[in-house]
């Protein structure tokens, strides 16, 4: 659906992306990851045709970048970062313009889509308000509103999430879950729980170039060591602790932290670098614990895969200057 | 061309919803009316000459007011990123652009009827100049719009782009009041690229096509190079 070759961007003498390839399936959820400034926002702009690349190559179906700029637009659904909109109008005047623009004429139509998108990202309360009033949660949503004014097959949301609070992001995320189903969604993102959590693929990028491109499950499975162990328990000191998790010979790093709550020892625990042993560690810790009069409340495991990937293959190191 | 009338709507809808348009207005009537009236009795002529005479000078600081924030607003506040990915050509923008701003001129005009309506009580007015005066106005404003319009696609400052946009109009206006420092040879030539000329012909009543073409070589020019400029800067 989505072919980018080769894809460069000069600013003057900086190379903001960097000869970046991939193809995007219909349908597919991507997640566009990066630091800041490794060249997300630009990327996008080139695809959503607000940029000219200064090499390379952008086809969208049939049509080729910039040729069938106007094509490509109407089949593409915006969001750009913090929403930009027009201040001194209302919503709905707003939306009307946006509609106009992208082509929805008759009346009727119009209304229609306004009830269905005012359902959908709620904006049923504030049709009435200037935009200039609202919050940076309810621009967003009209923001989003304004990308799928057209029900377009392609939806680009850039850092749809940024500087929203728990719920909004909640909200907006479950927004694009909804309609991750019939639509291909490309969103650019420095979360990474919330990559893992609505994406499909994953696509790393670093100081302009594409550093991982993988289905988050095989990015997930491609690295070892990839758990920290989670554990509480109440009732034993924590010395007796240290030395009960380091008396099973597993090879585990067992690092006492900060107890969740009073009364409770705690610890993280990791393979140690030299473990080959693939073996889930957990059982064994668990009848250990079993044989004294300790309680668990809490034993959980959280996967670090995609942050332990992310740090390596976008930190200073990775990159000597 | 239904996506440049959507966009002219909106940006003339713009000005009355901000305050612009009420200042800008009130200003352009204060000064055009003081500088007329307070000659017009002194004279005694039943005219409009002097309100048009007028015209080039006013109109070339308070186009660039009314032109700078078209461009420069919305790169400044980021919608010029919302309104590139929408599916409308470059040419429907700075179009649409340019009428709104041509429209809202001529709005500000339109209050300005009332000072030929008035003389006719005084004395009898030739009909021929008024009409030609108000036509020359609506070719001034809009040639001055176009450069305004060239001015804020500039810069996402608006009082950069105001200053250029000054700049801009007030040589068209005053180019032919320097032909004393210049060379002979080019005299002509000079003459004829300043705007002050043509209007001053239309504004007699004599409707030439070559005035006529002056002012709309003049727009299509800038124009183009707003649309030169908005290729370039992405």
């Amino acid at each position: 659906m989505i072919e980018v070759q080769n894809l460069t961007k000069y600013y003057k003498d900086f190379c903001a992306v960097n000869n970046i390839s991939m193809t995007i399936r219909k349908g597919e959820i991507l997640g566009l990851l990066g630091p800041n400034g490794a060249g997300k926002t630009t990327t996008l702009r080139m695809l959503t045709g607000y940029f000219k690349p200064s090499s390379g190559s952008i086809k969208i179906n049939d049509f080729q970048m910039p040729d069938d700029a106007i094509q490509i637009k109407s089949i593409i659904g915006y969001l750009p970062e913090s929403a930009p909109l027009y201040h001194n109008m209302l919503v709905y005047d707003y939306l009307e313009y946006v509609a106009k623009l992208k082509g929805i004429v008759d009346k009727e139509k119009r209304y229609d889509r306004f009830l269905q998108l005012s359902d959908l990202c709620g904006l049923s309360a504030i049709m009435d308000k200037p935009i200039a009033n609202l919050s940076k949660g309810l621009k967003q949503r009209v923001g989003l509103a304004h990308a799928m004014m057209t029900d377009p097959q392609i939806l680009i949301l850039d850092e749809p999430t940024s500087g929203l609070d728990p719920n909004q992001i909640a909200e907006i995320r479950d927004i694009i879950k909804t309609i991750g189903k019939e639509k291909t969604i490309i969103f650019s993102t420095h979360i990474l729980p919330e990559a893992e959590a609505t994406c499909d693929r994953i696509v790393i990028i670093n100081r302009g170039s594409v550093v991982a491109d993988d289905t988050t499950a095989h990015l997930k499975a491609g690295v070892k060591q990839n758990a920290i162990l989670k554990l509480s328990l109440k009732g034993a000191a924590e010395s007796d602790a240290a030395a009960l998790l380091g008396g099973l010979n597993l090879d585990l790093d067992v690092k006492s932290v900060e107890p969740v709550e009073e009364g409770l020892v705690s610890f993280e625990i990791t393979p140690s670098a030299n473990r080959t042993d693939d073996r889930d560690f957990r059982p064994d810790i668990y009848l250990k614990i079993k044989e004294t009069d300790w309680i668990i409340t809490q034993f959980t495991k959280e996967s670090q895969a995609l942050e332990k990937i992310f740090r390596e293959l976008t930190s200073e190191e990775a990159y000597p200057s | 061309m239904k996506q440049i009338k959507t966009i002219a709507i909106k940006e003339f809808k713009d000005y009355f919803i901000s305050p612009i348009a009420y200042i800008v207005i009130s200003l352009f009537l204060i000064v055009t009316g003081w500088f007329f009236f307070s000659t017009f009795f002194i004279f005694g002529r039943a005219d409009l000459r002097d309100f048009f005479s007028l015209l080039p000078i006013i109109f070339s600081f308070i186009i660039p007011a009314i032109t700078m924030r078209l461009f420069s607003e919305e790169k400044n506040v980021g919608s010029y990123e919302t309104l590139l990915t929408m599916p409308v050509s470059f040419t429907d923008i700075a179009l649409g652009k340019f009428f709104a701003a041509t429209l809202f001129t001529a709005s500000m005009l339109i209050p300005t009827l009332s000072y030929p309506i008035f003389i006719t009580f005084i004395g009898q007015v030739d009909p021929g100049p008024v009409i030609g005066g108000y036509l020359g106005a609506i070719f001034l404003a809009a040639a001055y719009c176009s450069l305004g319009l060239f001015a804020s696609s500039l810069t996402r400052n608006q009082i950069i782009a105001f200053i250029i946009g000054c700049a801009l109009c007030f040589t068209l206006t005053i180019l032919d009041k320097l032909l004393f420092f210049m060379p002979t040879k080019i005299i002509s030539v000079i003459e004829y690229i300043g705007a002050n000329s043509h209007f001053t012909n239309i504004s007699r009543g004599i409707i030439d096509s070559r005035d006529i073409l002056y002012f709309v070589s003049v727009i299509f020019i800038f124009i183009f190079s707003t649309y030169i400029v908005m290729h370039e800067k992405n």
